[in-house]
């Protein structure tokens, strides 16, 4: 599914991946782990083709297609997701009619005739119910004045709505109380299957509790330095990073 | 699609006005310059009655004595009044055999904006076969309209059939005298459309397609004039989204609208004159006059979607003349390349318990200039009067600008003025988030202007909200691909 070779990165002048290599399986869910600023945002934005980071070296690819060449868009159509970290607000556009514009545009470009309103419409109902999602949350501006909670349920609704390949979850447990982190994992473990991969990026092991990983990676510095099961993230939970970080002083 | 914002503020000054069109016709012209034998010279044209002569003379002999305004924000070079010439009678050769002879891409546009096949001829300038459906719709709505006692006509046939109404009325909310240009439309318009709703009666369509299939291509100075009876109703859609490039750089209209007690009027206004090439040449300016009266009770709503034009300087605004009368402006204006609009709203409370309310929406790119500029007077008798504005800005790129300057006069304490105003950015974060759910660059600008202007687009009736919201889309649209 997911295979990322000796994958160099920078923002500007500043190197922040520094070789991660990296493969997911169809049916896989890999955590990834470690302390602040050691480059987990960056590989998300990375695999998504966000434009302010330059690949230096190496390469990602989907299902044998590398990546490089496609706009974030076209990552989106070939099946990439990512819940992203901060949603940003869009004022006057309604979570109900941006989620039908992503949906409608991924069908054009995979040359598919618009979605049917009533197809929608029940799609929308089944997967809103999935994450206990109010009604009229649905008509309310995309994540204009919207708590923690919800700008997270309503990336996992958008995640479940467009079906992703691969789905990247960017620290989507931050701002989350306990009854939002089991509803929005409750929904991810829902939406596994043999097709599909999920890519966890996390501090904390308390959201593997709920969506319980087949192997966690350690990212420190631009490199994954330690690789496992889910043992791993219990031992982190335990000792900290300072240990991580000790064994691999530059 | 590849975006940062240095890359989006290159496409939006690369996007070019690809869907403007020249026509060639050949047309009855009076020669160029201005003085009293030529208002005579219009007047003997239109065969007008001898007041209507006498009324054109004194707006010229007040225009003569009037400067050219310099207080909006906005840079031109002057026209030279002498060197335009002010009558223009079209020619009705058409310029093409069938629509097959007209650039593909205009034709694309009308398709996106969904206009009918007819109109596209007429609007392109195509022959049009003898039966044309538009003309039969035509001939049943007059008659619909001639049923209830609803005029609708050209100003020019109102003067000959209902001088009466056209004496008592026109010149009675915008004075000949009130401005340079609203002088000078007086002395020298061209034609433009005359509306009268008796008493009571509701008008039971809106007057859209018969206006626009009848008077496309109306001239440089038009004048409007409707007059709503006493308890009537009407909503009245000018204009076009359809594309329109026009060999006059100068159009200075007058639009007057009378609610007399109880009465509603709704007028709607979409604009997309040619706003210049991205170097900023050319272009039309567009200075407006704009006003309607309210009397006891009565409602006027100024609804407007701005997108054309090099320069605008239109303000259309309400005189809450009537105790408990109702004013509302919402407005949508789009500025791109080296546009420049300074166009508001000014509410006038004069009677007891009036109400207004604004709500503006400006959008600016490429290195255009947008400003709101708005007036609330609240006279000494107006007690209870209430106002809310909100002017909003959204901004593209980083060489644009948005201003606002809002007036507030209030002589009665009673009153309550409220004004709200935000300016944002469309970001590359908003821009990439849509990116990664599958929507390219250009949708994401279409989405997310949409949904900043979506109060106002919800005022506007159906079928017109419709075309709008592609119009605001085409605007924008850029060289992405």
């Amino acid at each position: 599914m997911l295979k990322i070779e000796n994958l160099h990165a920078r923002v500007e002048e500043k190197e922040i991946l520094k070789g991660i290599n990296l493969e997911v399986k169809p049916g896989e869910v890999h955590a990834i782990m470690g302390p602040n600023g050691s480059g987990k945002s960056t590989l998300a934005s990375v695999i998504a083709g966000r434009e302010d980071f330059e690949v230096t070296e190496g390469t990602v690819s989907l299902n044998g297609e590398d990546l490089a060449d496609l706009d974030p868009e076209e990552r989106a159509h070939a099946g990439v997701f990512l819940s992203f970290q901060y949603p940003v607000e869009i004022p006057g556009v309604t979570v109900t009619n941006f989620i039908k514009a992503a949906i409608n545009e991924s069908r054009k470009a995979r040359g598919l005739e618009e979605m049917p309103a009533n197809e929608m419409l029940s799609k929308i109902r089944e997967k809103s119910g999935l994450l206990e999602i109010d009604r009229k949350f649905l008509s309310r501006s995309l994540n204009e004045g919207f708590s923690g909670g919800e700008k997270k349920r309503n990336e996992i609704f958008q995640m479940a709505m467009l079906e992703p390949k691969l789905a990247i979850l960017d620290e989507t447990d931050s701002g989350l109380d306990i009854d939002a982190l089991r509803i929005v994992a409750n929904g991810v473990n829902k939406l596994r299957s043999k097709d599909n991969a999920i890519v966890v990026i996390t501090h904390y092991q308390r959201l593997l509790d709920y969506i319980v990983p087949d192997f966690v990676h350690v990212l420190y510095n631009g490199k994954i330095v330690k690789s496992g099961t889910k043992e791993l993230a219990f031992e982190l939970e335990e000792k900290g990073y300072d240990w991580i970080k000790a064994e691999n002083q530059d | 699609m590849a975006y940062t914002e240095e890359e989006l503020k290159k496409e939006l000054e690369t996007k070019e006005y690809a869907y403007g069109f020249y026509t060639d016709i050949e047309s009855d012209t009076l020669p160029i310059g201005l003085n009293e034998d030529i208002v005579r010279a219009i007047s003997k044209k239109k065969e007008e009655p001898e007041w209507m002569t006498q009324w054109r003379l004194e707006a010229f002999a007040q225009w003569k004595k009037m400067k050219e305004p310099e207080w909006a924000n906005v840079h031109y070079v002057k026209p030279d009044f002498q060197a335009i010439s002010y009558y223009s009678a079209p020619n009705k050769k058409p310029k093409y055999d069938s629509l097959d002879e007209v650039d593909p891409e205009l034709l694309d546009t009308f398709k996106k904006l969904g206009i009918s096949l007819d109109e596209q001829k007429k609007l392109a300038g195509v022959a049009v076969d003898i039966v044309m459906d538009s003309v039969s719709v035509a001939t049943t709505f007059k008659k619909t309209l001639a049923e209830k006692g609803i005029v609708f006509c050209s100003i020019s046939e109102a003067i000959k059939e209902h001088p009466e109404l056209v004496k008592k009325y026109m010149g009675s909310v915008v004075p000949a005298k009130d401005n340079f240009y609203a002088a000078l439309n007086s002395a020298v318009f061209s034609d433009g459309s005359f509306c009268y709703i008796p008493s009571g009666v509701r008008c039971p369509m809106e007057l859209s397609t018969y206006f626009r299939i009848n008077q496309a291509g109306t001239g440089q100075f038009e004048r409007t004039l409707v007059i709503a009876d006493k308890g009537s109703y009407v909503s009245y859609l000018e204009g076009c989204t359809a594309p329109s490039r026009d060999e006059n750089q100068l159009h200075a209209a007058v639009v007057e609208l009378i609610a007399l007690d109880d009465a509603e009027i709704k007028y709607s206004t979409v604009q997309n004159w040619f706003p210049g090439d991205k170097e900023g040449k050319g272009g039309v300016y567009n200075f407006v006059t704009k006003r309607g009266l309210c009397e006891k009770n009565a409602k006027i709503s100024w609804t407007q979607v701005e997108t054309g034009s090099a320069v605008t300087w239109k303000y259309p605004s309400c005189i809450l003349k009537g105790d408990n009368s109702v004013g509302e402006f919402y407005s949508i204006a789009v500025t791109n390349n080296y546009q420049q609009a300074d166009t508001g709203t000014k509410m006038v409370h004069i009677g007891k318990n009036t109400k207004s309310t604004i709500i503006s929406k400006g959008i600016s790119a490429g290195k255009s200039q947008n400003s709101y500029r708005g007036l609330v007077q609240i006279g000494p008798r107006a007690d209870n009067a209430r106002n809310f504005s909100q002017c909003d800005s959204l901004l593209m790129g980083n060489a644009c600008g948005a201003h606002t300057f809002p007036y507030i006069e209030a002589k009665n304490k009673s009153a309550q003025v409220e004004h709200e105003a935000t300016t944002s950015k469309i970001g590359e974060d908003q821009i990439f988030y849509c990116n990664q759910r599958g929507i390219d660059t250009e949708k994401a600008i279409a989405l997310i202007v949409n949904g900043f202007s979506k109060e106002v687009l919800n005022k506007l009736p159906m079928e017109f909200a419709v075309e709008a919201q592609k119009l605001l889309e085409i605007s924008l649209e850029g060289s992405v691909g």
